[in-house]
């Protein structure tokens, strides 16, 4: 029983390891020098704004209520895709009706103006 | 095509798909029109009898399609047209309610249509998944119908108490699904019935058993499971009052049929006296605690309490007879149901709410029809012949005399009779008492058509009832026909 | 060594954990929170079973319960937030405009 667990054991042993040479080494080995640049969260990319711990609109639960509903539909297209080599054309069909089903939805999310930012 | 599944699987249920078609029509419409046009009250009654055509071809089939997942009988045939007159007088007796109250219709009708469908896969399903998609896709419908009045409180209050109680009753139900998968190794109710023969002391599985009766006593408002009932008819707006209490009901109640009769036919010495117990106290408790309503939504919430409790008389007795009997009860107290909440839409004006027992006073000297037929509905409700709901409850504790509970059929008649005292209230308040309270109310062209035929029904039915007998019988012996449940009776 | 008995004993806590929840919060939000976790239990004794009788069927059921709750997620917040904005308040105890 305990034996299935060695490896893990030594994965652990090797990570933490690992983690706590590269800590110290570089420690060691690094030159000393400090800027701004190096204090920003990224060292490319999009300059931070804001503070990211900030509250933003109410507007937003409904873009993120839609996203939940259409997202979690895809829970349905993977078993589809696990067995669609069996399913072939029929399964096509189908997929694409319930998709179509689902492009109804957004659709009059869209005309009413679900999606706006007012 | 991949084994089976086959093109009749799709022929078998083009009912649903003409009503999820024309759902889909009614949104893409709904949002190509302007706001607020009537043409789409049009559409939906359109819609509603495409689907009810289309149930033509299939008056005499008996088949199990998708592999078990739905059953395409009598009693779901039955039950359909039941949901689908439900709907149409439904959105009969929605336009002016939803004028007066300035809401939109688009969403409003394609959610009715929703749960519409939602009833009908309820009511076919011989399958514990599809039963549960069926009672969820009417289940969310109604969580937003109930909530439809934005701005008014008690609508929002009605939508919030309904959800949480849905939600929770759900969750309980599928629990209880959930064992009974692990204990038989299916979800086909039909299978389920051969696997459980000789496993009733399996404890796990009266557990399961408890678990599926509290939940489907949620759903039905049977005590002691009733208390969202009375605030959510109240706060909801009155037509989706009206369809909650017969479309949502009657759907439940075959819903419940199917699990029990079909599923679980060899534990019936447990659900039978769990039954019981809840049948008598549902009636009691129903009809006391609306003995004291002065609101009438409120009350006639209580009396639909009450009314589960007699149905469930049906339930108990478990023969052909007592659940064709339930079948016709169902039917007809749809029809004085919806008439009755179609006299209180009409009572909606701009300037009186019209749910309170007194803005009834003096109906008679303004609305001479609009009283008479609610007289015949509260006559009907009360069981007083000639109308309908007599014949109803003379069949309803016939049949539990008939399979042995004559105790459970006094109690029935017993509380028939307290209940006269709150039905022939609202009749006082209408034809004796002169003082009117606000601006005349009005019979619109729709509204007049939904009264007339929920009179005429309840008259028609009360006088030659044998109309309703063969069809409810033989809808009522497609129930359960597989072996052990014949076995059984 | 982990049997689907034990899957099934964590799904009974779930479950009873969520029903407590259910019926001693006063928090609208946090009662949709203990129910959502009643489905999730349902969703463990689903997939346990499933594993147990080597059958695909309640595995296919636990993705229905899923797409589901999410829906019902979706509308329920809805209706939380409508009631939300007319009363200023989530508390089950303000819920009081109906009653008897």
């Amino acid at each position: 029983m305990i034996s299935a667990y060695i490896p893990i054991a030594i994965f652990v042993v090797v990570a933490t390891g690992f983690a706590i040479f590269t800590l110290v080494f570089t420690s060691l080995i690094h030159p000393e020098k400090y800027n701004k640049v190096k204090l920003e969260p990224y060292e490319c990319g999009i300059e931070p704004a804001t503070d990211a711990r900030d509250r933003y609109s109410i507007r937003y639960y409904l873009i993120a209520m839609l996203f939940v509903i259409f997202d979690v539909e895809t829970v349905f297209m993977f078993p589809w895709a696990v067995i669609f080599d069996q399913l072939l054309l029929f399964g096509l069909i189908e997929m694409m009706v319930f998709i179509f089903i689902l492009v109804v939805g957004y659709y009059y999310a869209w005309q009413k103006g679900a999606l706006e930012w007012v | 095509m991949p084994p089976g599944i086959s093109l009749s699987d799709f022929y078998y249920i083009l009912p649903e798909i003409v009503l999820t078609a024309g759902a889909l029509v009614l949104l893409v419409v709904d949002a190509r029109l302007p706001r607020g046009s009537r043409a789409l009250t049009w559409v939906t009654m359109a819609v509603l009898l495409a689907t009810a055509v289309s149930l033509v071809p299939f008056r005499n089939t008996d088949v199990e399609v998708s592999q078990g997942l739905l059953a395409v009988d009598q009693f779901a045939l039955f039950f359909k047209v039941v949901f689908l007159v439900a709907a149409a007088m439904t959105v009969l007796m929605s336009e002016r309610y939803l004028q007066v109250e300035g809401a939109s219709f688009g969403e409003y009708y394609f959610l009715i249509l929703c749960s519409t469908l939602g009833m009908m896969i309820m009511a076919g399903s011989i399958d514990l998944i599809s039963a549960f998609v069926g009672l969820e896709t009417m289940a969310v419908s109604f969580y937003i119908l109930a909530g439809f009045i934005k701005p008014n409180q008690r609508s929002n209050e009605a939508a919030v108490k309904y959800f949480l109680l849905g939600a929770f009753s759900l969750g309980i139900l599928l629990y209880g699904m959930s064992i009974l998968y692990g204990v038989s190794g299916t979800t086909n109710l039909r299978t389920m019935a051969t696997v459980f023969v000789g496993h009733e002391r399996n404890p796990l599985l009266v557990l399961a058993v408890i678990l599926v009766v509290a939940g489907m006593e949620f759903k039905i408002a049977a005590v002691p499971f009733h208390m969202w009932a009375p605030d959510v008819y109240e706060g909801a707006p009155t037509p989706v009052t009206a369809f909650l209490s017969v479309g949502s009901k009657a759907a439940s109640f075959a819903m419940l049929l199917r699990i029990f009769v079909e599923g679980l036919p060899s534990m019936d010495a447990d659900w039978r006296l769990l039954f019981e117990m809840l049948a008598i106290v549902t009636m009691t408790v129903g009809n006391v605690a609306a003995l004291t309503q002065s609101n009438l939504k409120r009350m006639l919430a209580y009396s639909s309490i009450a009314h589960a409790g007699y149905l469930l008389i049906g339930v108990v007795a478990g023969t052909p007879r007592g659940i064709s009997a339930m079948l016709i009860y169902l039917l007809i107290y749809s029809f004085m149901q919806l008439g009755a909440f179609a006299v209180i839409v009409m009572m909606r004006r701009k300037d009186v709410v019209g749910d309170e027992l007194k803005d009834l006073s003096g109906l008679y000297h303004r609305q001479p029809f609009a009283a008479f037929a609610m007289l015949v509905f509260m006559l009907s409700l009360g069981g007083i012949p000639p109308t309908a709901g007599f014949m109803g409850k003379l069949w309803l504790f016939g049949a539990a005399i008939d399979a042995g509970y004559v105790w459970l059929a006094v109690i029935g008649v017993l509380n028939s009779a307290v209940s006269l005292y709150y039905y022939l209230r609202i009749v006082v308040f209408m034809y004796l008492k002169k003082e009117t309270i606000g601006s005349e109310p009005t019979l619109s062209p729709a509204l007049t058509l939904t009264l007339g035929v929920a009179v005429a029904a309840t008259l028609v039915l009360g006088v030659y009832p044998g109309l309703l007998f063969d069809l409810a019988e033989a809808s009522a012996r497609t129930l359960g026909a597989s072996g052990v449940t014949a076995a059984i009776r | 060594m982990i049997t689907p008995t034990h899957y099934m004993l964590l799904s009974a806590a779930l479950f009873i954990i969520g029903v407590i929840g259910v019926m001693v919060r006063r928090n609208i939000i946090i009662i949709f929170m203990s129910i959502e976790l009643i489905l999730n239990a349902v969703n463990i004794n689903l997939i346990a079973y499933s594993y147990q009788l080597q059958d695909v069927i309640g595995q296919v059921f636990a993705v229905f319960v899923i797409a589901v709750a999410a829906a019902e997620a979706a509308v329920g917040l809805g209706i939380i937030l409508a009631f939300y904005r007319n009363k200023e308040t989530v508390n089950i105890d303000e819920m009081n405009l109906m009653r008897w």
